[in-house]
């Protein structure tokens, strides 16, 4: 048969013949096109409870599979290969390798909720996307993505001094994902902001650099923000089962410090 | 009603971050209009970042607690039972937070538990009202009482309004809206379109009011964020506006960075100019655009007021 909506299936998975000949029937052209059958059998049935650990995944249970998410989705616009709604059906069914397909642009979530907007199930699906891209790093199957960078320099700056200095956070971020300060952009955009600008506010403006804002009576909240991060870190550790999987692979990696305890 | 009885006429101000650096020119010109509006604004006390868009993907109840701090000062040591936040990204964190330690006990535990290891006392949800500069001046002041305080009519500037994500999603933190004749909208929001009318703006028909403009990813998604922005530049010039009127400094400096890295690594020029809404606003109040700080931005807006008799 013809295959409908061929576009749904991924390339790798369809197999054309040219000459097809089955039981002495010519079966070439219009008949020789087949999608390659396969057989999950690496399903990570543990896979929608980790997810669920991580702040925003939570409601994932409730996704009845409508696509509203997708069909509203920003990036889905740009890239048609996000697709919350199909992400969220793998974590669903546990089909771990699936889903690593597209690791690379999970991330990519502007966190503009028109998903959650649409979902007529409370899932929150903006909130699954940023538990999922967490997941991928936790469990070392994504680099942190420059999004989370950004998102530590800025956290961390919050938690020591109470506020943020964009200044400050740009340096950071492009030092810390290695990238040029200097984009011809950005400094064309200085350049046209520069040349308009009186010199005292120029003056203020490189001030706030060196006077780093700052909420004054800061430390107490500092300390215990710090406390409950480090908390919370400890329980998605457990969560992802994170520390045996450190353990197994330092297991694996001294064979022969294990036959010497046996 | 009178305006002396009318609700915000004296509310608490929690400018954040943004507005003290690249916003600078939506915190001035927003001072600027609360002074020509005799509308009072009492800024919060040693507040802090309230967490933003990025705090929360580390843990959002961080965010939550950071939002709470602030509502708790200007409840507590101010006495206020209103805050005023401008920036969409610090309005809508106050309102979630005050959302969530309504409905979540986890929530209420965390913020607890930070707030008096902090030591200050613990915001309650409901304690204050949080209010965006556009409820402020659109309740504060009235439509009739802004028209006859109209003194450089914007007549002939065509505008696109954009509201972007924040101001209105997720519906549920904003239990006001949707309300019916006289309430904002969250899929059609006209706050600002109404005031801008009244200012004598010809608010044109813009499809993407609510469209994203990528500002989560402004630096470390950079060519996603560049697309979304030229699709909303677009859209606004081909619905033929001059200006774009923004009501976040987040939207507005994405739209002032990309319109730029549009221009230079993709080579689009577009023309329309972007300018916060209390910058237009004052301006018709007969602020000069040195007052509202329109030197501040990046799109160089001059030639294009000058041409329209406004500045
Ligand atoms: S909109 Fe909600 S219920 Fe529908 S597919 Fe997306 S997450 Fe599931
Ligand atoms: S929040 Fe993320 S997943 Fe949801 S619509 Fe926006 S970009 Fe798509």
């Amino acid at each position: 048969m013809p295959i409908h909506e061929e576009h749904l299936i991924r390339p790798e998975n369809l197999k054309t013949q040219e000459d097809l000949v089955i039981d002495g029937i010519d079966v070439s052209g219009h008949w020789s096109t087949f999608i390659e059958s396969r057989v999950v059998t690496d399903y990570n049935e543990a896979l929608e409870e980790e997810i669920a650990a991580l702040p925003g995944g939570e409601y994932i249970h409730r996704c009845w599979q409508c696509g509203s998410c997708t069909n509203s989705c920003t990036v889905n616009e740009v890239n048609p290969d996000f697709n919350p709604r199909y992400w969220i059906y793998l974590i669903r069914m546990g089909m771990e390798s699936e889903l690593l397909r597209d690791k690379e642009i999970i991330w990519q979530c502007v966190s503009c909720n028109k998903c959650t907007y649409a979902c007529p199930r409370d899932v929150v699906p903006e909130g699954v996307m940023k538990a999922t891209a967490h997941w991928l790093e936790l469990k070392g199957h994504t680099p942190k993505s420059p999004s989370m960078v950004f998102d530590e320099v800025f956290t961390e700056q919050v938690i020591q001094t109470g506020k943020i200095e964009e200044g400050r956070i740009i340096r950071s971020f492009f030092k810390r994902t290695g990238q040029e300060l200097m984009q011809d952009w950005l400094v064309e955009m200085v350049k046209r902001l520069v040349a308009k600008l009186p010199v005292t506010l120029l003056w203020k403006m490189g001030l706030a650099n060196v006077l780093r804002p700052r909420t004054s009576g800061w430390a107490g909240a500092r300390d215990a923000i710090q406390d409950y991060v480090d908390e919370k870190n400890a329980e998605h550790r457990k969560a992802l089962r994170l520390d045996e999987l450190v353990e197994l692979a330092k297991q694996e990696a001294k064979p022969g410090q294990q036959m010497a305890a046996e | 009603m009178s305006t002396e009885q009318r609700p915000y006429r004296k509310v608490a101000y929690y400018p954040g971050c943004a507005l003290e650096g690249t916003g600078h020119a939506y915190n001035r010109s927003t001072k600027e209009v609360g002074k020509a509006l005799g509308l009072k604004l009492d800024e919060v006390k040693n507040w802090n970042c309230c967490g933003a868009m990025e705090v929360k993907n580390i843990d959002p109840k961080i965010q939550t607690y950071l939002s709470s701090r602030v509502m708790s000062i200007a409840a507590n040591e101010m006495g206020h039972d209103v805050v005023m936040a401008p920036c969409n990204g610090c309005y809508h964190n106050l309102k979630k937070a005050d959302y969530d330690l309504k409905h979540d006990d986890e929530s209420r535990q965390v913020v607890d538990r930070i707030s008096s290891k902090a030591g200050h006392s613990t915001y309650e949800a409901g304690q204050v009202e949080t209010i965006h500069a556009l409820d402020w001046i659109k309740e504060g002041i009235g439509e009739k009482e802004l028209r006859s305080r109209v003194k450089n009519s914007l007549k002939g500037l065509k505008v696109a309004n954009y509201y972007g994500c924040m101001y209105t999603r997720p519906r549920h933190i904003f239990p006001e809206k949707d309300q019916g004749p006289g309430s904002e909208s969250t899929s059609q929001p006209h706050f600002m379109d109404d005031l801008l009318a009244v200012a004598g703006a010809e608010n044109v028909d813009f499809p993407l009011k609510t469209a994203c403009c990528g500002g989560a990813h402004t630096l470390s998604d950079s060519d996603t964020s560049t697309l979304l922005v030229l699709n909303i530049l677009r859209a606004a010039e081909a619905a033929g506006a001059d200006v774009i009127a923004t009501e976040c400094p987040t939207c507005h400096s994405g739209l002032e960075m990309h319109q730029v890295r549009a221009e230079k690594k993709f080579g689009y020029k577009l023309e329309v100019k972007i300018l916060y809404f209390t910058q237009l606003l004052g301006m018709a109040l007969g602020l000069s655009p040195k007052t509202v700080g329109v030197h501040e931005n990046v799109s160089d807006s001059m030639p294009m007021l000058k041409q329209k008799g406004i500045a």
